[in-house]
């Protein structure tokens, strides 16, 4: 019988939700890394007892985890994150030129087909692979070519948050980075272009930009790579041509502002998205915590309230903090600033609160495990 | 050869997998980036904690402390006291006070 294991990153710790299929009754093990914030915790699909965890902290910097139990023990493995020769400046908030420096680890994309090759989108925005399970990391460089100079950081920082590998062409990855904008590999990452045609961004100086755009989130369905969609600081988007194009499927949301996006395990028209009220505000329209379905891929959107708080709510749900898992239905999950961790078993229908105390939710990833 | 006493923070001994307090060897003269060599060595885990990777420069919300003064604006060449030196007082790792 199927289990589902979730991984949840916050600000002081990781945390590991576990339960049968059903999902209806939950385990919790945690907090690993107490007390340093917990940017992503992510799952190989190769080898699933394999996690890679990324732990970080302001006095003492970055740290890769690594478990090869399911998150029982963990062992540090590499964080040594060089950029590829002199990496230049980017543009600061105040439109002058910074030099780009390393950060933190926002994102880990673990290999669909090997579990010691693994990818990290970091800040300031580049994205690097590991193929020694974590121990040593290198930058494919190329991405930073594409008019790296112009990048902007976002409010959160000049993140590279997203991350897909194409599963039928593993060869095709698309990133996303908070503010420069989407990108794509047809060659496994030695080069780049970005695909931002269709965006509008009335906050940059040249709103239909190559690049600029702040980009919060992109999701595919695994099996129709081609149909990308995208949450944008403001705006949801869809690209049926693997981000050549995109259009506006904002359609009836409340807010087409937000951060997270999940597309649903078995229906690729099927997508989710939680408005949040403004950029000036993040928090949901009216203290309602609804998650918004469409079925018919954007434009047409349904409230799911069911289960969740319809007043005095005024968490946030950040960008990595919005996941689906495999079972049929489809179970949908997410995680709240409020420090909430949301289920749903019937595809967004009802919700339940898993926990409802954790520290502020950074990201929440699933694993569905044989 | 010198022996040299180090304390590390709750993050770095926690994330080090060691007790609190660490006895070092160090070879040649006892500076604090000889100390942070030894320590690098002995605990790889804690490279990139301390001082910078790509600057080498101590990370700016970690604090260092020895003898009861604050050492944290040495230079990285410099000697630390000879107390530390020779053992009789350890060198003192703070994560600065500052957020929440």
């Amino acid at each position: 019988m199927s289990r589902i294991r979730i991984l949840v990153g916050t600000r002081k710790g990781a945390f590991i939700l576990t339960s049968d299929a059903a999902r209806r009754g939950w385990q919790m093990s945690g907090p690993f890394f107490g007390g340093w914030e917990i940017f992503h915790v992510a799952g190989s699909p190769a080898t699933p007892d394999r996690l890679y965890a990324s732990q970080t902290s302001s006095w003492f910097g970055q740290v890769i985890q690594c478990s090869d139990d399911g998150g029982a023990t963990w062992n540090p493995v590499g964080n040594d994150f060089r950029y590829v020769g002199d990496p230049g400046t980017h543009l600061h908030y105040d439109g002058t030129p910074k030099p780009w420096a390393f950060k933190r680890v926002w994102h880990l994309e673990p290999s669909p087909a090997d579990p010691d090759t693994v990818y990290a989108g970091v800040e300031d925005a580049a994205l690097f692979r590991s193929t020694d399970g974590g121990l040593t990391w290198q930058e494919l460089p190329a991405l930073r070519e594409q008019q790296g100079a112009k990048w902007m950081p976002g409010a959160g920082g000049m993140c590279l948050h997203t991350i897909l590998i194409d599963p039928v062409n593993p060869q095709r990855m698309f990133v996303a980075i908070s503010a420069a904008g989407a990108f794509r590999s047809d060659d496994g990452g030695a080069s780049w272009k970005p695909i931002n045609r269709g965006l509008h961004s009335q906050y940059i100086p040249e709103p239909e930009a190559e690049v600029g755009h702040c980009v919060h989130r992109i999701a595919m369905h695994p099996a129709r790579p081609g149909t990308l969609f995208m949450q944008k600081h403001w705006d949801v988007m869809r690209s049926d041509d693997a981000g050549e194009s995109w259009f506006e499927v904002s359609g009836n949301l409340p807010s087409d502002f937000g951060f997270a996006m999940a597309v649903h395990a078995h229906e690729p028209d099927t997508v989710y998205v939680v408005p949040i009220q403004s950029d000036s505000e993040h928090y949901p329209p009216e203290g309602k915590l609804r998650v918004y379905r469409s079925k018919k891929g954007g434009n047409d959107w349904d409230a799911l309230t069911d289960g969740l708080p319809q007043q005095h709510c005024y968490v946030n749900v950040l960008r990595d903090a919005m996941a689906v898992d495999a079972l049929d239905p489809c179970g949908v999950y997410f995680g709240t600033t409020g420090g909430q961790v949301y289920v749903s078993a019937d595809a967004g229908d009802h919700w339940q609160a898993i926990v409802r105390d954790l520290p502020a939710v950074l990201s929440v990833s699933v694993q569905t495990l044989p | 050869m010198a022996t040299v006493r180090v304390i590390l923070p709750y993050h770095l001994y926690t994330l080090a997998h060691s007790d609190a307090e660490l006895e070092l060897d160090v070879p040649g003269a006892v500076t604090l980036a000889a100390v942070l060599d030894a320590l690098e060595a002995a605990y790889p885990m804690l490279a990139g904690a301390v001082r910078d990777r790509a600057t080498g420069q101590r990370r700016p919300l970690v604090r260092f402390y020895a003898c009861q003064d604050d050492c944290s604006n040495l230079a990285m060449g410099a000697l630390l006291p000879e107390a530390v030196a020779t053992g009789r007082e350890p060198l003192i790792v703070v994560g600065a006070i500052a957020g929440g």
